[in-house]
């Protein structure tokens, strides 16, 4: 109830100032919508680290607004709407909760072009984009498998949707590369960001027998009990390594800026066209985090397979991938699993003895 | 054993600011005010707490911070439900917003520091029993100080003039007006009694729970502190009972998850709610005789003069 009262209040904030505030007509209008505080360290705060570094780069030609704690569903489609009245032409949704309500206020508006984040669906003037974290989860599970003592993974997933889900099976088919009894013990919290259920969910893994504690959620909590106990951790989203100097192995980074900046750059040209981007370490679409507290021949295989991924030698989901019930998944890709099939996954790769939420 | 008592740890943790929060929101509630902005007030208690704690390194100044903040969130409320008789539903509902979007302003200079949590109790030899040692004798201050806040407050209503007087206020307040006690300014006592527990519970996330600051680290945590007040039909006794096993079904479903028991994850997330309910309704049935609620709660009232 909180949060849906703060989204409308916040919305009615930014339509008051931004009415109120004499803009020059001549620029453009960027708009994104956040789904938590900036000041998260992990998720909204690298989408806001991106569009700091849109306004260094284009600053003289466009302004930007910012709607934080947007939460998702239908409450999001007022906040989106909200932008588009104050004028903006391009507006950022970026979570995959907002993509229903970013693509009816797309339907609404046609000149207003729109950019979702991680979601699938699309249309003339909604382009989606994402990165390939699967990527970086595989190396993950790499180093995982290596630093294991007790050869048993805990893993926080924040919801059961396909990007979650294929992030646990990437990690399970790079960890299995080097120990192939490799075990892994999920909790979901059932939320993206609750600094204390994260931290409890880290200490119920720990306490149960895993040693390296990967996580899908926002705050840096677990990083923080991992480094409490003197246990490894990945982090996530940003980098954590000032929670867990000497807990963190690595951290997916999420670099939103080349691509921001490539977007307003075609919209100022006239030049933005719809479409989908999900791009990889190739692209820089993320990075991952130094190598840290592991021994040099664990970094060597880690920079190894990055370079192996980022000159396309080498698909986490390479077939055969084999799932639960010990039956190879369907190989759509030629000699991987085509893109589709990754960003719906619905299943758990051989070797997790849990089940997936609702299947 | 090893993982009892973890567990144990684990919710006897989750469960002290809920505690400590709704334990604050009682008495309030008892002397006929509700005070809907319990998750604002812990929020910004939150964010003094973590900024005093940092820029002295004292947990006891950081708790003292937090629980100052959430006094004065609640003299906020005070001065409109109260001064102004302003409805105390939409008001509380401000405060927490207000708060939500203040304590942004004030932590953001402490966002992505740490601090050294609260220590926890160490008492040579007995602390080290296996089990119970740890449990009863090796917790952080926020637990003892919870639990010992508890039983103050139920000893203050119901053996103490003092609390009769509260309770009168919330139950008819027209009665206590008539013979001459000052209702307002007794409301006005519990509402900042409720503001500091409240800023204390907020300080108890930075300060021991997860020791850094990022907003909106309360969760939600004071909306269920409300919640328990009227699971515990305002009885202190109750909220203990309520908190701990709010906390310990939360922790026992996150335990049971990693031991793969293959149960859907949605649904162990709502077990904690789901039991609130059926206790709840459990409750009401076994309850004789009218409800429970303080008769004034949430009137206003304006004296005649």
């Amino acid at each position: 109830m909180n949060r849906n009262l703060l989204g409308a209040a916040a919305a009615l904030l930014i339509a008051g100032s931004l009415t109120s505030s004499a803009v020059a007509a001549d620029k453009l209008k960027v708009g994104f919508i956040y789904l938590g505080p900036v000041g998260d360290l992990g998720w909204t705060y690298q989408h806001e680290l991106a569009r700091q570094a849109l306004v260094k780069e284009l600053g003289d030609k466009i302004e930007t607004t910012f709607l934080e704690n947007v939460p998702e569903g239908p409450d999001a489609e007022r906040a989106v709407e909200q932008l588009v009245r104050a004028g903006n032409k391009l507006i950022f949704t970026t979570s995959f909760g907002y993509m229903d309500p970013t693509l009816k206020v797309a339907k609404k508006y046609p000149n207003v072009h729109f950019e979702h984040c991680s979601g699938y669906k699309r249309d003339n003037n909604m382009a989606t984009y994402s990165a390939r974290w699967y990527q970086g989860r595989y190396i993950q599970g790499e180093i995982a498998a290596k630093m294991s003592k007790a050869g048993v993974l805990g893993y926080i997933g924040s919801f059961p949707i396909p990007e979650v889900v294929s992030g646990i099976n990437a990690t399970m088919i790079g960890a299995q590369t080097i120990n192939p009894n490799i075990k892994v013990k999920i909790i979901w919290v059932n939320s993206w960001f609750d600094p204390g259920k994260e931290a409890d969910a880290a200490k119920a893994l720990l306490d149960q027998g895993a040693d390296i504690i990967m996580q899908h959620t926002d705050s840096p909590a677990a990083m923080q009990i991992a480094s409490e106990r003197g246990k490894l951790a990945f982090g996530q989203d940003s980098e954590m390594i000032k929670f867990g100097p000497k807990s963190q192995l690595t951290s997916i980074l999420d670099t939103w800026a080349p691509y921001y900046i490539e977007r307003v750059k075609a919209e100022l040209d006239g030049t933005w066209k719809s479409g989908d981007v999900w791009g990889g370490l190739e692209t820089k679409m993320f990075e991952m985090a130094p190598y840290t507290n592991m021994p040099d021949d664990v970094k060597k295989m880690a920079e190894d397979t990055q370079a192996a991924i980022t000159a396309g030698k080498l698909h986490p989901f390479k077939c055969p991938v084999v799932g639960q019930d010990g039956k190879e998944v369907e190989c759509k890709g030629g000699d991987h699993l085509e893109d589709g099939q990754i960003l719906g996954m619905n299943f758990y790769v051989k070797g997790i003895d849990d089940k997936l939420p609702g299947k | 054993m090893e993982l009892t008592e973890a567990i144990i740890l684990s919710v006897l943790a989750a469960s002290t600011p809920l505690l400590l929060a709704a334990t604050g929101e009682l008495v309030a509630e008892r002397s006929g005010v509700l005070n809907l902005g319990v998750e604002g007030m812990m929020i910004v208690g939150a964010a003094c707490a973590f900024g005093g704690a940092w820029l002295t390194g004292s947990i006891i100044i950081g708790a003292l911070c937090g629980m100052f903040a959430g006094v004065l969130m609640s003299l906020l409320f005070a001065a409109m439900a109260l001064g102004l008789a302003v409805n105390q539903v939409a008001t509380g509902l401000a405060l927490t917003i207000f708060g939500v979007g203040l304590s942004g302003l004030i932590g953001a200079r402490f966002v992505g520091e740490r601090i050294t949590p609260a220590p926890h109790l160490h008492i040579p030899y007995v602390s080290d029993i296996p089990l119970i040692g740890h449990i009863l004798f090796g917790e952080d201050g926020f637990v003892y100080l919870s639990l010992a806040l508890v039983v103050a407050v139920w000893w203050f209503l119901y053996r103490m003039r003092a609390g009769l007087i509260l309770r009168a206020c919330g139950d008819n307040h027209v009665s206590a007006h008539a013979l001459g006690y000052p209702v307002l300014k007794i409301r006005m006592y519990a509402v900042m009694f409720g503001g500091a527990c409240a800023g204390l519970a907020g300080a108890y996330l930075p300060l021991a729970y997860t020791p850094f600051f990022i907003p909106g680290m309360t969760a939600g945590r004071g909306w269920i502190a409300l919640a328990l007040t009227v699971f515990a039909s305002w009885l202190p006794g109750r909220l203990v009972i309520g908190a701990y096993l709010f906390g310990a079904v939360t922790i026992l479903q996150l335990h049971a998850q990693g031991a793969g028991i293959g149960i859907p994850s949605q649904f162990m997330s709502s077990l904690p709610y789901l039991a609130t309910v059926i206790v709840l309704v459990l409750l009401s049935r076994a309850r004789t005789g009218g409800s429970t609620a303080p008769a004034a709660l949430g009137t206003v009232f304006v004296p005649d003069r």
